[in-house]
């Protein structure tokens, strides 16, 4: 790792690089945007290989079409825009044209999650994640920084099937400051412990092992994994959380409902019944204000997850 | 010929096999109690022409000859014509066609991407197929291909013109000047619920399209060989995307679906009903 990657960064900001590196590497990629390239960094790609991108305009619906299209010709293709929009815009297109034809497409979900801030409510994609993971065939991950974000774009393209890649749009702690651990389907346990799991995907891995640390210091070991595949799941890695620490905390930037808690309390359900909370958006939409301000009001603190995780000890 | 199709057949070949889809269509209806066949019967000339005519450079034996033109079926949901127009091509033996939409089969209800060989999309979501023939264009165009290769034709239907995502298509295959698209109207009048012109209208229908900057011809859908020649014509422009208006019958070969198109949308004939449309098709009625 050089100096200047350990910086704060957005996971976003991985992805117009890694475009260019892959396109640099002669992978045959083609790369789609839809009006929001500077935000989505889909211009970096446009700027060095202009023929391997294309803008559709403000049309989410028919770039995902025209992203199985091109697919079907042999390319692989990423298409980005923000997560409320993609899949928002275009779930049947995704559902149909990527999922149910397994078309080798990366969909680049920048600006998810309620950190988008002053936007508000309808810019604050809080659902996308129950839509993506109730797709056969997708792939789902979540990246909680942008060294992390960097190894997923990458490992993507060496892949066939779909993906659903999700951005932030937030400036955030390197959490992997020795360079990253991703695997497609396997959770990177960060720290072991003994009396809990803390589970975290994206931007709430670096508060939860900061709530590691709290826990730690009132004597309670917490292991912590980042879960950045919710699809395919790691159903190991929960399994031996659930039978070493016998307590389970979700951390996530989504809604409590259909998201990454949601997804371990089945397995959980299914395998090893294990007391088990939810730190996530409560059901409920967000609002305007700045993107720290909003984690506050609606509990996705590093407070919250000790809170969340005395309660799963106590119910031991 | 240099590329591996057949050669285009006379008038009399093409009105015979015409036929020959017809009674796989109803055929097909029949057997599974379900399926579609109003619209796959308004558009029988249109896969005529497109497999039999000389039109669409295709290779049975080869179905993913990567220099092929494609043939997109948008409206979905017309399978009978498309299963019928592929077995009549060769792709697959049409002993299977009784098998359509039954437990196992590869003749699924809806278009499902190479089920059988052949199938370039999946679909029966309405208004995606112009969408993927933009994608392949643009992909062709990356790949190099000679302009009179990889032509790309797309079967909308006048219904499904109702979604919006075709005319964000519209617009940009415009925008990218895809020449190598043609869409077919199959303007047949009717929709699930009824009249298209009670339900939502969409006329003028090819003004819209020229506005949109698409070269637009309007033809007897039931002519196969005027059906062939403005589709030879559409393969030939490459300057910009042609669409070929189609007008055309729902229900067209078989009177009783004809005369009460709306009731023949989403239904398969009883035995008596076969009966009678199949000796309507053969007398070649309408």
């Amino acid at each position: 790792m050089t100096t200047s990657t350990a910086l704060p960064a957005a996971t976003r900001e991985a992805y117009g690089p890694a475009l260019v590196k892959l396109a640099e590497a002669g992978h045959d990629i083609v790369a789609l945007d839809a009006d929001l390239s500077a935000s989505t960094g889909g211009n970096k790609l446009a700027a060095s290989f202009p023929d391997r991108w294309f803008t559709v305009g403000a049309a989410e619906a028919n770039m995902i079409s025209i992203a199985a299209g091109l697919a079907s010709t042999g390319k692989t293709v990423f298409a980005a825009s923000f997560a409320v929009f993609m899949p928002g815009h275009c779930f049947d297109q995704i559902r149909v044209h990527i999922a149910q034809q397994r078309m080798n497409v990366k969909l680049i979900a920048s600006h998810g999650g309620i950190s988008v801030g002053e936007d508000g409510a309808s810019a604050q994609a809080i659902e996308d994640l129950a839509l993506m993971t109730s797709l056969p065939a997708m792939n789902v991950v979540v990246p909680c920084d942008v060294v992390e974000a960097d190894a997923m774009i990458r490992q993507s393209a060496e892949d066939n099937e779909p993906w659903y890649i999700r951005l932030g749009r937030p400036k955030l702690p390197v959490v992997y400051t020795n360079g990253p651990s991703f695997r497609l389907g396997q959770a990177h346990q960060l720290r072991d412990g003994a009396d809990l799991t803390l589970i975290a995907c994206g931007l709430m891995v670096e508060p939860t092992l900061r709530a590691a640390d709290s826990l730690a210091a009132e004597g309670i070991s917490a292991r912590v994994l980042n879960m950045s595949t919710l699809k395919p799941l790691d159903d190991d890695a929960i399994i031996h959380a659930a039978d070493e620490t016998g307590a389970i905390v979700c951390v996530e930037e989504h809604n409590v409902i259909g998201g990454l808690g949601s997804a371990v309390a089945r397995m959980l359900a299914l395998h090893r019944p294990t007391p088990m909370e939810q730190v996530g958006i409560n059901d409920s939409f967000g609002q305007s204000g700045p993107w720290q301000a909003l984690l506050d009001k609606y509990g996705l603190t590093s407070a919250s997850v000790v809170a969340a995780a005395r309660r799963a000890v106590a119910r031991k | 010929m240099t590329t591996p199709t057949a050669p285009a057949a006379d008038t009399d070949a093409l009105l015979d096999v015409c036929k020959r889809i017809r009674r796989h269509i109803v055929g097909m209806t029949h057997a599974a109690q379900s399926g579609h066949p109003g619209g796959s019967l308004s558009a029988t000339e249109i896969f005529a022409a497109l497999y039999f005519g000389g039109v669409a450079r295709h290779d049975p034996t080869n179905p993913q000859w990567d220099r092929r033109d494609r043939v997109i079926l948008s409206k979905g949901h017309a399978t009978p014509v498309v299963y019928a127009t592929l077995a009549e091509a060769g792709y697959f033996d049409a002993e299977l066609i009784p098998s359509f939409r039954s437990l196992g089969t590869e003749l699924q209800g809806h278009v499902i991407r190479n089920k059988p060989a052949g199938v370039e999309m999946s679909g029966g979501a309405l208004g995606m197929g112009l969408s993927f023939a933009v994608g392949i264009a643009l992909g062709h165009q990356l790949n190099g291909l000679p302009d009179d290769e990889g032509q790309i034709f797309v079967v909308v239907g006048d219904g499904e013109l109702n979604e919006g995502q075709n005319w964000e298509a519209i617009m940009s295959a415009s925008h990218f000047g895809l020449h190598r698209i043609t869409a077919i109207v199959d303007r047949n009048h009717f929709q699930n619920d009824g009249p298209g012109d009670e339900i939502m209208r969409i006329d003028p229908v090819g003004d819209k399209w020229a506005a949109f900057g698409w070269g637009v011809q309007h033809v007897d859908g039931h002519d196969v060989t005027a059906v062939r020649d403005a589709l030879l014509n559409a393969r030939a422009c490459t300057d910009r995307p042609q669409v070929v208006i189609c007008e055309t019958v729902k229900g067209r070969g078989v009177s009783f679906m004809a005369e009460n198109p709306a009731a023949w949308h989403g239904k398969g004939p009883t035995d008596e009903q076969l009966a009678q449309a199949l000796e309507e098709i053969e007398a070649g009625l309408s």
